[in-house]
């Protein structure tokens, strides 16, 4: 107990002598606490009637009764499905692109010729969100150019904006046009640190390329690896509400409604708040779930090697 | 590096740099397609596709655009807010960067703490808004500028940075009895110009291309930065009146439309493409520091 409060007293001490630290640290202190810590306070409100007249603590409990709303829902099933099937499917295919990417460029011998591939491959990462989409529409469109081309072949537009069918191709395959270079720069910068003497020596005892890339690049990136794989499963529930948003339609909503999207729909633009916010409460949920399992898994295959 | 390639190794290198050279055309094709179609007269564009005829060139959706007031008020305001996001956050994540990294910190565990949580819950979107707009910050700049301006991240590289710093400059300050304060404004801010180069950066590139806070945030078209006009000329189609004359027919308009976009699209891209390269190095310092932690 003394020892305890001997600290205690030694903290309040080093408060006492150094103030300014604390001033300068004030400002992040204050913002977090007022946008992440009292809106997480607030997220109560999924367990209530939250009516705005009486607040959030004045509103009545209602226990569980939104969440058990939303999953007996008839849409709960098809939203549930769509968002962890975009998810799924986008690092299933977006995952391994840059490793590949990363590889490759690793390859080329001329530095000038390397660094232009990479300024073109990064370029897309700078685009905004909404012309990234916006040039879907234009290019995608039945009489645009892409469907121009298609259309002098088979001699019928596809319809990939509108078609269910289409939306989480063109979603993933759109989402890795904009990102794989950008993400395949952390895998670069590994690469760039193995010792040229180990390739050397491989070779000196007959190991050819795929050999070497297999038990030398592969080895020193897979670390790295881990960690945005299991970043990305995290992520998965959290999957971008803002381009999925953009890339809605009337006609495609079958594939394309997913939980963020129906949260902000049902929340801010029907003032269902309570209901609202227990949608994204149940999405939060499983998010961290799926984190902790998939950490649980990669540390497993990966010899102890985890997020934490 | 040269090491020498048998036949079969240099076989795969002739295939991954093919791959490589299609990854730069599958990049680089769509880019210079809607360069080049802002360009383009729009009947021809409909009719002939890309042509490098002069009598197929035209102007018209650049006029269109630059002449366009939402247009002009977005960009100002993209301008604004994107400067001001990335001055208040530099500002924050340094500030609070600083004292996490002095060595003997009274309350680093518990602050950080206090900031990795974070990284991993949040109240959600609802109770988010809800805050915002029982500060009163509804249809206010201040919510495009203030509730994302404490970035964890940033935090994080600021203090990976300060730890950088020699300690010895440190006491030498010290010994000479300078202030924590004089030592902060005199000396480590003056060194650690190169990260805040970088995440003012991020935070400028980050908030000019995001639509989202303004959206939910802002309902005063006055206020709306470039990417949320942006998103009533290319996804919801609307071609604000006064960019195609009332007089014109509904032809003229669908005829006009796809080169305005065109046109926008290039306009509000075009500044960062063309300063990324120069900054390219900056921006993937950023992902180094941040990986290593």
């Amino acid at each position: 107990m003394q020892g305890s409060s001997r600290i205690r007293k030694s903290k309040l001490d080093y408060i006492r002598r150094n103030p300014f630290l604390y001033l300068l640290l004030a400002p992040a202190v204050i913002l977090t606490i007022i946008f992440k810590y009292v809106p997480m306070y607030g997220a109560i409100i999924a367990f209530k009637d939250f009516n705005p007249s009486k607040g959030i603590w004045g509103s009545e409990w209602v226990g569980l009764k939104h969440f058990v709303k939303f999953l007996t829902a008839p849409n709960f099933e098809v939203i549930f499905m769509n968002t962890l099937k975009l998810s799924f499917y986008g690092l299933l295919l977006g995952f391994p692109v840059p490793v590949l990417l990363a590889l490759m460029l690793n390859q080329l011998r001329r530095a000038g010729v390397k660094k232009n591939i990479q300024l073109v491959l990064y370029a897309p990462n700078f685009i905004s969100v909404v012309v990234i989409v916006g040039m879907l529409f234009i290019f995608f469109s039945p009489v645009g150019p892409i469907n121009a081309l298609i259309t002098s072949i088979t001699g019928a537009p596809v319809k990939f904006m509108s078609d269910p069918d289409y939306f989480r191709t063109v979603y993933i395959l759109s989402g890795i046009w904009q990102g794989a270079g950008w993400a395949s720069i952390i895998y670069v910068a590994a690469l760039a640190n193995v010792d040229p003497e180990l390739h050397n020596a491989a070779t000196l005892d007959g190991a050819n390329l795929m050999q070497r890339i297999r038990h030398i690049d592969l080895p020193t990136i897979k670390p790295v690896m881990a960690i945005v794989f299991i970043l990305g499963a995290g992520g998965i529930m959290a999957i971008g509400f803002e381009k999925a948003f953009l890339m809605q339609t009337a006609l495609n909503l079958p594939a394309s409604e997913i939980i963020p999207t129906y949260v902000y729909k049902v929340g801010l633009q029907s003032g269902n708040y309570a209901y609202s916010s227990a949608v994204g409460l149940f999405n939060s949920a499983i998010n961290v779930i799926l984190l902790i399992l998939v950490n649980f898994i990669v540390k497993k295959l990966n010899e102890g090697e985890g997020l934490y | 590096m040269n090491i020498k390639l048998s036949m079969s190794d240099r076989l795969i290198v002739g295939i991954s740099n093919l791959l490589l050279g299609a990854a730069v055309l599958v990049v680089l094709v769509p880019l210079l397609y809607v360069v080049f179609a802002s360009f383009m007269e729009p009947t021809a564009l409909l009719n002939k596709g890309i042509s490098f005829h002069a009598a197929d060139w035209s102007i018209e959706g650049y006029k269109r655009i630059l002449t366009n007031d939402a247009m002009i008020q977005g960009f100002v305001n993209a301008v604004f807010y994107s400067a001001a996001f990335a001055a208040v956050t530099v500002a924050i994540s340094v500030f609070a960067g600083y004292p996490l990294s002095v060595d003997g910190f009274a309350g680093h565990r518990f602050f950080m703490t206090l900031f990795v949580i974070t990284m991993f819950f949040g109240g959600g979107l609802i109770p988010t808004y809800l805050v915002v707009k029982n500060l009163g910050m509804l249809d206010t700049v201040w919510a495009v500028i203030i509730p994302g301006a404490v970035s964890v991240w940033n935090i994080i590289l600021a203090r990976t940075f300060f730890k950088g710093i020699p300690k010895e400059l440190n006491e030498a300050a010290k010994v000479d009895g300078a202030s924590d304060l004089l030592l902060f404004f005199r000396i480590i801010l003056p060194l650690s110009k190169p990260i805040m180069f970088v995440l003012a950066l991020y935070a400028f590139v980050g908030q000019w291309n995001s639509y989202f806070d303004a959206m939910i945030y802002l309902e005063n078209p006055k206020l709306y930065p470039l990417q949320l006009v942006l998103r009533s000329i290319l996804i919801q189609n609307q071609v604000a009146p006064g960019m195609i004359g009332d007089q014109l027919a509904m032809a003229e308009m669908k005829r006009l439309s796809e080169i305005i976009k065109y046109a926008a699209i290039v306009i509000s891209s075009l500044p960062l493409l063309i300063m990324y390269p120069f900054f390219q190095k900056y921006f993937e310092k950023g992902v180094m520091v941040g990986s290593l932690k």
